[in-house]
C-alpha cells in the first residue's frame, strides 16, 4: 500500500491514460460493426466470409499487430492511434459476429409484421431490429469492453502510456506491489466499465425486465403488508 | 372492393403458391379465406397489401392497380393483424397501438390519446396502456393488435389466422368481440383462418381454397352448406359426417336433431320441414 500512497499521480496518470486508450476503441468497435454485422446478416453468402475474416483476425497476436500495423498506416509505435486502431480491429472481430447473430435473432414475426403496418426498411432498422437486438448486442459489448481493457496492457510492452506500465516497470525494477497495482487497477476498471454497460442497458431497454415487474411489484406488496 | 384478376404467384423455384385466381371482395363485408395449410391463402392476403407482388395478373382496390402505388404508403392506409398479434416487444402497449399513426407523422400526445380511445373499442382495460406486450394474457395482446390494426380507421382491415393461438374460450370471445366491432365500424375485412367453423361465423363470403389457391367455392356460409360445390367441399365443411350431418329422431318426449355421434344436438324450433327437406344446422 505504501507504494501505491507514494506513487499515486503516477498510478492515476496511468489509469487515465488506460481508459482513454480503452473507451475510443470500444465506442468505434461498436459503430463500425452495426453496418457490418447488418450486411452479414442481410446478405447470405456474404455472412461466412465477413465472420471468417473477423475471426481470424481475432486470431493474430496482439504484439505483432502493434508492431506491424503503424508500417501500414503510416503512425508512430508509440502513437496512441495505433493502439486506438488495433483494439478497434479486435472490438470488431467480436463485435461483428454479435451484430450479425443479434439482427438474426430478431423474430421473424415481429419484422414482418413492423414491414405489414408499414414500417419503410429504413425505419423498421432503426425502431425495431436494432432496438431489438439490444440484449444480444449488450452481451456481445461485455465481453468487447473486458477485452479491450486487458488488451491495452500489452501496450504497455511499447511503451505505451496505461496500466500496462505498471506490469513492464515493476517487472523489470522487481517492484511487486507495482505489478499487483497495475492488474488490480485493470480489472477493477474492467468491472466497473462493465457494470456501467449494464446500467446503460437497463437504462435503453426496460422491457426485457418488463415480465418480472408485476410479480416483483407484488412481492413488494407482500414484504410492505407483513 | 378489392378485386383479383388472374393473379399468379410463382416463386424463383418454380413452385406456384397460387396459380390464376380471379375473384370480388365486396365492401364493408369480412370475407373469409379458409383452406388447410399450403392452399395459398395467405400470400393471397398478402398480396393485397404488397407484402408479396404477384408475377402477373393485378389486384384492383376501389378501381385503382395497386401494381403502380408505393407499397410503404400502402400498408399504412391497410390494417393488419396477424397471428400472435406481432406486437412490438419493446413498446408499451399504448405506443403498439399508436404505432401507425405515429409512423404517419400524428403528434405523439393526439395519438396516444386516441390510442386510449382504441383500448375502449376493443374491449381493453385503460390500465394496461403502459405494459409491455409481455406483460398481457394472448387474449389481450390479439385485442391489442386489433387496436392497432384499427388505429388509423382504414377502410380495409386485413387479419392473418389472428385468433388461431389463443385458447378456445378466448377465441370465441374475440370472434364475437369482432362481429360487435364489424356492425359498429364497418369495414372490408378479409380474413384468413383454416377452422371451417370460424369461417362460417364470422363470413359474410367464405372462400374455400384448394392447393395452389384454387377457389373450391365461394359463397355465404348458408349457400356452401346447403349446396357443397363438390365432395372437396363437403368433406372439408364436413357436411357428411360430424355435428353436421344432423337428422331427426323421434324420441318418448319429442322429437330431438341427432348428429353423426349419435349425439343430440339439439330440438328443430318452428315449423319442422316437410319430408325430404334438408336439416340446416
Amino acid at each position: 500500500m505504501n507504494w501505491v500512497v507514494q506513487n499515486a499521480s503516477y498510478v492515476g496518470d496511468s489509469a487515465l491514460a488506460h481508459l482513454q486508450l480503452s473507451i475510443p476503441p470500444i465506442i468505434l468497435s461498436f459503430v463500425l460493426s452495426v453496418p457490418l454485422g447488418w450486411v452479414a446478416n442481410r446478405y447470405r453468402p456474404v455472412r461466412g466470409v465477413l465472420l471468417t475474416v473477423a475471426g481470424l483476425l481475432y486470431a493474430i497476436p496482439s504484439l505483432p499487430l502493434l508492431i506491424v500495423l503503424p508500417l501500414f498506416i503510416g503512425t508512430g509505435l508509440r502513437s496512441p492511434v495505433n493502439v486506438i486502431v488495433v483494439l478497434t480491429l479486435y472490438g470488431m472481430a467480436l463485435m461483428v459476429r454479435s451484430t450479425a447473430d443479434a439482427l438474426e435473432a430478431v423474430e421473424p414475426d415481429v419484422r414482418q409484421s413492423a414491414t405489414a403496418v408499414g414500417f419503410s426498411p429504413w425505419g423498421r432498422f432503426w425502431s425495431v431490429d436494432f432496438p431489438l437486438a439490444g440484449p444480444v448486442l449488450l452481451a456481445g459489448m461485455r465481453v468487447v469492453v473486458v477485452s479491450t481493457v486487458s488488451l491495452v496492457t500489452v501496450g504497455g510492452v511499447l511503451g505505451v502510456n496505461g496500466l500496462g506500465l505498471l506490469f513492464t516497470d515493476g517487472l523489470q525494477r522487481a517492484i511487486i506491489p507495482e505489478i499487483v497495482t497495475g492488474i488490480v487497477l485493470v480489472v477493477v476498471m474492467a468491472l466497473i466499465l462493465d457494470a456501467l454497460l449494464v446500467l446503460l442497458g437497463r437504462a435503453l431497454m426496460p422491457w426485457t425486465r418488463a415480465t418480472a415487474t408485476p410479480s416483483r411489484r407484488a412481492a413488494r406488496r407482500v414484504l410492505a403488508t407483513a | 372492393m378489392i378485386e383479383f384478376r388472374s393473379v399468379t404467384k410463382q416463386y424463383p423455384d418454380g413452385t406456384r403458391a397460387v396459380e390464376d385466381f380471379s375473384l370480388v371482395i365486396p365492401s364493408r363485408k369480412t370475407t373469409v379465406f379458409v383452406g388447410s395449410s399450403g392452399c395459398g391463402k395467405t400470400t393471397i392476403l398478402r398480396m393485397i397489401n404488397r407484402m408479396v407482388d404477384p408475377s402477373s395478373g393485378s389486384i384492383q382496390i376501389d378501381g385503382k392497380d395497386i401494381g403502380g402505388l408505393e407499397p410503404v404508403a400502402l400498408r399504412r392506409s391497410i390494417g393488419y393483424v396477424m397471428q400472435n398479434s406481432g406486437l412490438l416487444p419493446h413498446r408499451k402497449v399504448v405506443d403498439n397501438i399508436a404505432t401507425v399513426p405515429l409512423l404517419k407523422g400524428v403528434k405523439k400526445r393526439e395519438a396516444r390519446l386516441q390510442a386510449l380511445e382504441l383500448m375502449d373499442t376493443v374491449g381493453l382495460d385503460r390500465a394496461f396502456a403502459d405494459r409491455y406486450p409481455s406483460q398481457l394474457s394472448g387474449g389481450q395482446q390479439q385485442r391489442v393488435g386489433v387496436a392497432r390494426g384499427l388505429a388509423v380507421d382504414p377502410n380495409i382491415l386485413l387479419m392473418d389466422e389472428p385468433f388461431g393461438a389463443v385458447d378456445p374460450l378466448v377465441r370465441s370471445d374475440l370472434q364475437e368481440e369482432l362481429i360487435r366491432l364489424q356492425r359498429d365500424l364497418d369495414k372490408t375485412v378479409v380474413f384468413v383462418t383454416h377452422d371451417i367453423d370460424e369461417a362460417f361465423y364470422l363470413g359474410d363470403q367464405v372462400v374455400i381454397l384448394k392447393k395452389g389457391g384454387h377457389i373450391a367455392q365461394v359463397g355465404s356460409p348458408a349457400e356452401i352448406l346447403a349446396d357443397p360445390a363438390d365432395d372437396f367441399v363437403a368433406d372439408f365443411i364436413g357436411a357428411n359426417r360430424g355435428k353436421r350431418a344432423l337428422h331427426i329422431e323421434e324420441t318418448a318426449t319429442g322429437s330431438i336433431l341427432v348428429d353423426d355421434d349419435g349425439r343430440p344436438a339439439g330440438t328443430l324450433t318452428g315449423s319442422v320441414p316437410a319430408a325430404g327437406g334438408r336439416a340446416q344446422p
